[in-house]
């Protein structure tokens, strides 16, 4: 290998150090109006009225859009109005939307509107949501247009209900003769990217609505917008520069669709909507929340014979992807461990909080909290190593998924090396404990994860590669550059397939859903393997077009042609052949006779044999293939004042194949990161009115410089047969065991089982006041 | 984004900002002098701040001292925080200052606009309290020296139209030994849970505390009781009993879990100041 | 209720239109300089982080007006600076939307603080949020530059 694996420089660095790198907000006009929303203080209440007379007087304001009836929007169950009516679900929520010349203008006039509210009984988690008798989030949810996989029970705040029924519980239970149940909760939080979510929508005389937006899935706008307008797809044209972060929660549509109901009520003039700060905390999706139950049953030698795990997400007001975020969990209920009798019930709950996006790693660093804290209470249980209890269960092929999905070498990863390489990397052996003085220890904790990503049965990319008269190639794909560098491995794996130098290959940032080919949606950790796929389908197509001009004009057969560096020569005579250049447009005669014309590659992927979970049973095929990993964090803790230090974080995945090793590095880092602060400081405060006390990032705190612990990353690389050059997903998996880790290493040192997150000194001081009796 | 629209004024003198603020404020101007400015522009945009006016005083020269001489630091209400770091002329107030905010904001926020900000922490007046400084006032009455102790109650009580030029401290209370620390919710980013700044003079400990309550003190019931001559245990005990109330209940953590870390504080800087030699 | 003022901005004098009421961010993005990014107008974020007479500053924090006779230099004032290709080489950014903020951050503390230890660096750096990275790559950036200079 060439140039995979290698750690090729990003093909967006010099633009995002330079400051000309833009992102949408950068993309502005003399004539575009600002949009500014106004919303609700409240989590739950009754609208009484809207008053915009005073509004209306603040010069610029171009409209006012409050009360209306528009079409409802959402994902799998059609339960939001984009603009609130009649009452208010969650604490952000729009209720009107100003269309001013000027950002400012148009914040004077949103001040200046006034809604009365009566308020009404908040459900303020998924477990008072599943109570009888909860109030009604939704009083009409039969109703709703729905996708046929979305389960809403009516009278109730259950949006979804996911179910896995496998092996024989009783068995399981009876085989089992350790047995340990445990809860776990933790509220809803952000994803905090440090770009806000910005749309620009405009509608030309002509009626095409262009949109210009944030987003992981502007094919995702482009037809939702078309589903919930009634607009021809052919006139949607959606565009997405660089993004500035989004870990999932710019998958989710809602900007798009204000701006465009903006722009209709202004005549089609541009309006351009930035979410504040505050804006994107709570009126845009956050991160779901979890209340889950997880009881497990183990044979003497620790070997797992039965769960039982009960999910209530907290999906928030709407329940949009939070549906999907709900059936993820379900099909990765059990963590990386085989586990032959499994009962899981995964329940979507409404609430009156904000409503869930994705969050990288989809359900699973949710999931993998609960399930990693228990298995390391069945290893105190069973007084065994916790590192040797997940070693022994862990998933391997021939097992089956709690889907029944039948594993093989190639669709699972190697979990039991990961363990064993972590287990150096943290050097387990040395010990978990080790005292520093009287006050200070430190502690070793551990967790495993695994995922499959569970995306549409039929999800596309595509790529179009053209040529330069240079020689040089254009490559052009629908993955979004969130940060994630796809881009770049897109262009490795191209010069790869080619044998040509990567800086030859010019990638084009920027999609756009009229002339880029449609990837689905930029998530799941799928970029690299599905676009990748696609881009390798079309360097084969561009192989067999060079290889065929060349052949008339070397007067050889394609079969005796290699191609490499450019070049398409004789296999057994590398002098004689033609450069790209000299041919990727047609072949010019010395006479001036030409042949062929513009090489034009394409290319093309569908995930294949996913199929839909059994609605009573869960059987089925939910995605692709399952990465897995395992993870250690170190902390050094105080015995009296319960705070600590982050010393270590470690992170083995199991990658199929490192494509880039300092971004693969820095993917599973940063990851980590996310996945710390998640764990240990960020959550959203909210009163018994359901509102988030903490909507600024001086209130709510993603990790800073030098909060860090030492990362260390290792990857096992088992080849996905059919991923690129062996590729697996890989830009979630750091996220995902860090809270079960910290949660395992703390509980420890405090000697005190913890059960929520955020990790903060308070929470483990409390739990230890709790344990000891004491008066709170 | 700040959504209403002032004027901006830059006066020269402290009689110009003085006269500005009167004249402005007779026309109904709400008008509002500005030093880093931090708190009108965080505050303005979620509409918790509101001025017509904005007087700028940052770089009048009698707000811009630093010096220290005749036993006496003089510090300008207007020095950012960085430049009351970097020279360092006051070690506690060194420490406290540069756990205020971030690094880059403390470039704009300053001495005075600490000390007056309504956001309720103030830590910077912490050591100032703690040495009995004085501070100087200019009004329409002119120009006078008080000390902190009689204008400082929770907030500098600052008649309308008046600003804070500057702090005078005697120079024995800088080089006094001191203890000072800041504990947050969680590591090292945010509001304070606790901070504690302390010093011994005279062989007896004062202690100010912001974060504990909804405004910062420094209270002589607890420095009786943590002067006391028992056990350190003892005395922390004793000054627990007698600390002003509310006691903060809020995001940043409960009222009984500050009483739990402060408790822990209070003991480490006894500890740390009875092992001090002057 | 709007004005002209003339800036100092990256050597060159600019003349631009605010309101008194406007950041230092806004009217910088008014000029087409869009390198410093909005992230929270809070102060909290730094990603709007310019160099104000050699000091790092959120430009979120204050008027454009505050800004007469003062030198601003912007991300975009930079140019193949040692901070710059430290952060490629480094790794040092993924989505990109923090760096100009934290690079004018850097630069600003490499200026001032050439022989900056690690708590001088952490102090600095706490000032800006990263989401992307794990901070490592920022700090391997910052600190080839810093020893390059010694």
């Amino acid at each position: 290998m060439d140039v995979i694996g290698k750690s090729v420089i990003r093909k967006d660095a010099l633009d995002k150090v330079t400051g000309r790198a833009m992102y949408t907000d950068d993309y502005q006009t003399v004539h575009m109006l600002s949009g500014k929303i106004v919303i609700s203080p409240y989590g739950h209440a009754r609208i009484v009225s809207i008053d915009t007379q005073e509004a209306w007087k603040v010069p610029g304001v171009r409209a006012i859009i409050a009360g209306k009836h528009f079409p409802l929007v959402g994902e799998s169950i059609r339960d939001r109005p984009p603009i609130a009516v009649d009452k208010v679900r969650y604490h952000g929520e729009p209720v009107a939307l100003v269309v001013a010349d000027t950002p400012a203008q148009a914040k004077q006039a949103a001040d200046l509107i006034q809604v009365q509210y009566e308020l009404l009984p908040v459900v303020n988690s998924p477990t008072q949501a599943f109570e009888k008798n909860a109030p009604l989030v939704h009083e009409r949810l039969g109703e709703y247009e729905k996708e046929e996989d979305s389960h809403p029970v009516p009278g109730t705040n259950i949006a979804t209900h996911i179910k896995i029924r496998k092996g024989n519980m009783e068995l399981g239970w009876r085989e089992s003769e350790t047995i340990v149940e445990a809860s776990f909760s933790f509220a809803p939080s952000d994803h905090a990217a440090m770009e806000t979510r910005c749309a620009i929508a405009e509608i030309e005389p002509d009626g095409t609505v262009q949109i210009m937006t944030s987003s992981q899935a502007p094919f995702m706008v482009k037809q939702l917008l078309s589903d919930y307008f009634n607009i021809e797809l052919g006139k949607i044209i959606v565009r997405t520069p660089l993004v500035g972060g989004a870990y999932g929660g710019k998958a989710s549509v809602q900007l798009e669709v204000l701006a465009y109901l903006a722009s209709k009520e202004v005549g089609g003039r541009p309006v351009k909507i930035l979410n504040t700060r505050e804006e994107d905390i709570l009126t845009s999706p956050c991160h779901i929340g979890l209340d889950a139950t997880v009881k497990l049953g183990a044979d003497r030698q620790g070997k797992l014979k039965a769960a039982e795990i009960i999910f209530l997400w907290d999906g928030g007001a709407y329940s949009d992807k939070a549906i999907d975020v709900t059936r993820a969990g379900a099909v990765d209920c059990t963590g990386p461990y085989r586990v032959d009798n499994v009962w899981c019930d995964s329940y979507c709950m409404y609430t009156n909080h904000p409503y869930a996006a994705p969050f990288r790693g989809f359900s699973h660093s949710e999931l993998s909290f609960a399930i990693e804290r228990t298995m390391d209470l069945l290893a105190q249980k069973l007084n065994m190593d916790p590192l040797e209890l997940r070693y022994i269960n862990a998933i391997m092929p021939g097992d089956t998924t709690p889907t029944r999905v039948l594993l093989n070498k190639s669709n699972v990863g190697n979990l039991q090396k990961c363990i064993e390489k972590v287990r150096e990397l943290i050097k387990w052996d040395e010990g978990a404990i080790s005292r520093v003085n009287d006050r200070l220890i430190r502690v070793k904790g551990v967790s495993c994860s695994w995922k499959t990503s569970t995306i549409d049965a039929n999800a596309p990319s595509g790529a179009i590669l053209t040529f330069n008269r240079d020689g040089s190639i254009n490559l052009m794909a629908g993955v979004i550059e969130i940060g994630t560098g796809t881009k770049t491995v897109l262009a490795q794996i191209l010069a790869e397939r080619l044998k040509m130098d990567v800086n030859k290959i010019h990638v084009r940032m920027e999609v756009d859903t009229q002339t880029t080919p449609q990837h689905w949606k930029t998530v799941a950790s799928r970029g690299t393997f599905m676009s990748g796929r696609a881009v390798l389908n079309a360097a084969e197509d561009v192989i067999v077009q060079l290889k065929e001009i060349a052949s008339c004009v070397l007067r050889a057969p394609k079969e005796d042609l290699e191609i490499a560096n450019s070049r398409v020569f004789l296999r057994d005579d590398p002098s004689i052949g033609l450069d790209f250049k000299d041919i990727s447009f047609g072949y010019k005669y010395p006479n001036g006779n030409s042949v062929g014309g513009q090489i034009i590659g394409r290319g093309h992927y569908v995930l294949r044999h996913i199929s839909n979970l059994d609605p009573e049973t869960g059987e089925g095929r939910p995605g692709p293939e399952w990465t897995v990993a395992a993870y250690g964090v170190e902390v050094e803790f105080d015995l009296r004042d319960y705070t600590y230090q982050l010393l270590t974080a470690a992170t083995v995945v199991d990658c199929g194949r490192v494509m880039n090793q300092k971004m693969a590095e820095g993917q599973v880092m940063g990851a980590m990161s996310m996945g710390l602060a998640f764990a240990s400081r960020e959550t959203f405060y909210f009163d018994k009115l359901g509102r988030v006390l903490n909507p600024q990032l001086r209130t709510y705190r993603p990790l800073r410089y030098g909060e860090n612990p030492r990362y260390l990353v290792g990857f096992v690389e088992t080849p996905q047969i059919d991923g690129p050059y062996g590729a697996r997903g890989l830009g979630e998996h750091g996220v995902m065991g860090m809270p079960g880790a910290l949660g395992n290493a703390l509980s420890i040192a405090a000697g005190v089982s913890l059960h929520h997150l955020p990790l903060i000194p308070e929470l483990i001081w409390r739990a230890k006041e709790a344990a000891n009796g004491a008066p709170l | 984004m700040l959504p209403f629209d002032f004027d901006y004024f830059k006066p020269d003198t402290l009689e110009e900002a003085v006269e500005l603020f009167q004249y402005l404020d007779h026309n109904g101007k709400q008008p509002m002098f500005f030093s880093g400015g931090t708190e009108l522009i965080t505050l303005g945009r979620i509409d918790l701040a509101y001025t017509e006016a904005v007087i700028d005083i940052k770089e009048i020269a009698d707000c811009r001292v630093m010096s220290l001489n005749g036993g006496q630091l003089l510090l300008g209400s207007t020095l950012t925080l960085t430049e009351i770091e970097e020279t360092n002329l006051f070690p506690l107030l060194t420490k406290t200052a540069s756990e205020i905010a971030d690094h880059t904001a403390r470039v704009k926020i300053t001495l005075g606009g600490n000390i007056c900000a309504r956001i309720f922490y103030r830590e910077a007046v912490l050591p100032f309290l703690l040495a009995d400084s004085q501070v100087v006032i200019v009004g329409p009455e002119g120009k006078k020296a008080v000390p902190i102790h009689e204008i400082f109650h929770e907030q500098l009580l600052l008649n309308r139209g008046e600003l804070l030029v500057q702090t005078i401290t005697e120079s024995r209370f800088i080089r006094a030994p001191f203890f000072a620390i800041k504990r947050r919710q969680q590591w090292e980013t945010g509001y304070p849970l606790i901070t504690v700044a302390a010093l011994k003079i005279d062989e007896k400990v004062r202690v100010a505390v912001s974060g504990l309550c909804p405004f910062p003190f420094r209270s002589k019931e607890v420095e009786i009781a943590l002067n006391s001559g028992q056990s350190i245990e003892a005395r922390v005990e004793a000054a627990l009993r007698v600390l002003p109330r509310p006691i903060l209940d809020d995001v940043e953590g409960s009222a009984d879990y500050r009483l739990f870390v402060f408790r822990n504080i209070l003991t480490d800087a006894l500890y740390k100041l009875e092992k001090e030699r002057i | 209720m709007e004005y002209s003022i003339t800036l100092h901005v990256n050597g060159e004098e600019r003349i631009v239109t605010v309101r008194p009421a406007d950041t230092l961010l806004y009217t910088l993005r008014k000029l087409g300089l869009t390198g410093a990014k909005p992230g929270c107008l809070n102060g909290d974020c730094g990603a709007c982080t310019v160099n104000v007479d050699g000091w790092p500053m959120k430009s979120c924090l204050m008027l454009g007006v505050e800004a007469i006779g003062k030198k601003v230099t912007t991300i975009e004032g930079l140019k193949n600076s040692p901070i710059q290709q430290a952060f490629v080489e480094n790794f040092a950014f993924q989505c990109g939307y923090c760096t100009p903020g934290f690079i004018m951050n850097c630069q600003a503390l490499i200026e001032q603080h050439p022989d900056a230890d690690d708590q001088t660096i952490r102090e600095w750096l706490e000032s800006n949020i990263c989401r992307c990275t794990s901070y490592i790559e920022i700090e391997k950036a910052v600190k080839s530059v810093l020893q390059r200079k010694e």
